[in-house]
């Protein structure tokens, strides 16, 4: 569920690569002040385990469907909020280079969403209150569940979000929203466990890592590196090597639900079932409808549209006004939401 | 895409950005603030238009040329890539199903124009952070990042990943060679077989990672990757930037395409 830059206007764009460079530059101030030299080359090989398994997919039991791992929250629970977003953010920086996975100012945006819900909203918000310390071993499971579910809901909804804010698509909102939030609850819950797998992996051979991280203290300098690396590059093995071998051919997750809308073959006909009900939910909540997310009925495009040139409509500059303000006011209320969990928990 | 594929991508790529032309030896800062000029100047163009964008296929096609970068390796990388995109503009023809006559007598759907746009600001917005990393090295990124303010800290791990990178995926794509070569049909691929591979690859990547961490510290490696190279904006640097700014504003505030269009018709009539 990578943003795409064709997708996104200037104003949205930019708007979350200012997001996304705030962030790296508080979590890289946070980590400087107590960064142990040995979890440089860890956080490295972490990122190099993160994209090896991303390169895989695989079938998600039922749907036919496939995904692959976000990652956020493994690297979350191993390594902490401001280390595991780095190692995210370098792993999506490859990616956009690499496979123009996105692209460059969709950078931005996906730092955003597969970084800043995981590490920085669903572990301090869902995963560490239900996991607990991490002793409890019956938790990790519903914990990891729990948030990677969270996480990838609001990844999912911010991409729908952004799109639409970008205004350069005819999908209606309602639609958008119905196919991608159920397609990322599977995800969702496929990466849940497998997080929970590898926790597991890690509690049962370094169980000491764990806990440094529960305590948020840097690594012990007794844990020997090279046992931390070996599971680690271990696992990287296993995922990028073996599971390449059986590695699904079925589309990606977004993929699979739009061929099952469109195979349905009831689209321009969409005035009964889910489209129908989609329009009322977007008439309902459709907090701008004249917008331009979706066209007036029974207006031409044709005639509106001549190329009169240059075109300032109003929609592109409330769209930048409103990305901003939106951003700035995620931003203010993750922080404002740990600052208060933070209280919290220290009282 | 398979792991192979993948990985070959990556290579050839990785490659591609050590050769040694006048494109590869511009500033890498140059060459990162022209890029993000560029992709924010495409996608600036509103929902409906196409041709206007047109020109901006000069500038890949250039990088592409003066690079001596193959334009049929990055034009199947630009399809190859996770079309998300597509998918979600394939829409737009469904939505939007008002008209606009594109020509005299001729007039299509404004979703058709829409998805039109899309496309183009893909194939575009693609292909140029291809060429980028195709004409500038990782590294080479990774240092203009360092310059252009982004923290110490978050450029040594993105060096370090791309280190790891090619360790881990060189020594699995080696063992699962070797396999390959002494499996037939489906023997040798059991899971005897395998544990013992990984294993291997498990102790060699782990000796390896940590010969190169001891080989940092014994060379004074202190939380940061230090670069020799000294990079100063020279004046073909400058040439660059200004003259790829003022063709990307030119070609954003002037519709060049039907500029020249009315000049042809002009003469012609």
């Amino acid at each position: 569920m990578h943003m795409a830059d064709a997708l996104l206007s200037p104003a949205v764009g930019t708007a979350f690569w200012a997001g996304a460079i705030g962030t790296i530059g508080f979590a890289s101030r946070k980590l400087k002040a107590r960064l142990d030299d040995r979890k440089i080359p860890l956080m490295g090989v972490a990122g190099a385990f993160i994209f090896a398994s991303q390169m895989i997919n695989f079938t998600i039991p039922g749907t036919g469907s496939s995904g692959h791992l976000g990652g956020g929250l493994i690297l979350t629970i191993l390594l902490g909020p401001h280390a595991a977003f780095l190692v995210m953010a370098s792993v999506l920086t490859v990616q956009a280079l690499f496979f123009a996975d996105g692209g460059l100012l969709a950078l931005g945006c996906n730092i955003w969403n597969l970084g800043v819900y995981p590490c920085f909203v669903a572990w301090p918000l869902i995963y560490k209150p239900l996991a607990g310390d991490g002793r409890d071993r019956r938790r990790i499971l519903p914990a990891s569940v729990a948030s990677a579910v969270a996480g990838l809901q609001m990844g999912a909804f911010s991409v729908v979000l952004q799109t639409l804010l970008s205004g350069k698509i005819a999908l209606p909102f309602g639609t958008f929203l119905l196919v991608m939030q159920p397609i990322h609850l599977a995800i969702g819950a496929v990466e849940g466990f497998v997080t929970a797998g590898v926790i597991h992996y890690v509690r049962a051979v370094r169980p000491e890592m764990l806990d440094s991280v529960a305590s948020t203290r840097p690594l012990a300098a007794g844990i020997s590196l090279r046992n931390v690396l070996a599971g680690f590059i271990a696992l990287a093995v296993v995922t990028g090597g073996a599971l390449t071998w059986f590695a699904s051919t079925h589309p990606d997750g977004l993929e699979w639900s739009i061929e099952r809308i469109s195979g349905k073959g009831g689209l321009p006909g969409q005035e009964h079932g889910i489209a129908a009900a989609a329009k009322r939910l977007q008439e309902k909540i459709a907090f701008l409808p004249d917008y331009g997310f979706k066209p007036p009925e029974g207006k031409s495009r044709g005639t509106e549209e001549a190329p009169a040139w240059p075109n300032i409509d109003a929609g592109t500059s409330a769209s930048g006004l409103i990305g901003g303000l939106l951003v700035l006011a995620m931003a203010l209320g993750i922080g404002w939401a740990i600052r208060a969990f933070r209280g919290k928990r220290s009282t | 895409m398979t792991f192979e594929a993948s990985f070959s991508g990556i290579g050839r790529l990785d490659r591609l950005s050590y050769r040694d032309t006048a494109v590869h030896r511009l500033d890498p800062r140059a060459k990162v603030v022209a890029t993000m000029l560029y992709v924010v100047a495409v996608i600036s163009f509103p929902k409906y238009e196409v041709l206007s964008l047109l020109p901006f296929f000069l500038f890949p096609v250039l990088m592409a040329a003066l690079g001596d970068i193959p334009a049929g390796f990055i034009a199947r990388k630009v399809v190859a890539v996770s079309p998300f995109a597509v998918f979600v503009g394939m829409f737009n023809p469904l939505f939007d199903p008002g008209t606009v006559a594109i020509a005299p007598g001729v007039s299509v759907s404004a979703g058709w124009v829409s998805f039109a746009s899309i496309l183009v600001k893909f194939a575009l917005t693609i292909s140029a952070a291809l060429l980028l990393i195709a004409t500038t090295s990782f590294p080479g990124i990774c240092r203009a990042f360092r310059r252009l303010g982004m923290p110490a800290l978050f450029v040594s791990q993105l060096l370090f990943l791309y280190r790891y990178l090619f360790v881990l995926m060189e020594e699995t794509m080696r063992v699962v060679r070797a396999r390959d070569l002494r499996s037939f049909g489906r023997r040798g691929t059991g899971v005897r077989v395998f544990v013992r591979i990984v294993a291997t690859l498990f102790l060699r990547t782990v000796e390896r990672a940590e010969r190169i961490y001891g080989a940092m510290l014994a060379r004074g490696f202190r939380g940061e990757v230090p670069s020799m190279r000294r990079e100063a904006l020279g004046p073909s640097d400058a040439v660059f930037v200004l003259a790829a700014a003022s063709f990307f504003a030119l070609c954003r505030l002037v519709p060049v395409p039907e500029t020249i269009g009315r000049l042809v018709r002009g003469f012609t009539g």
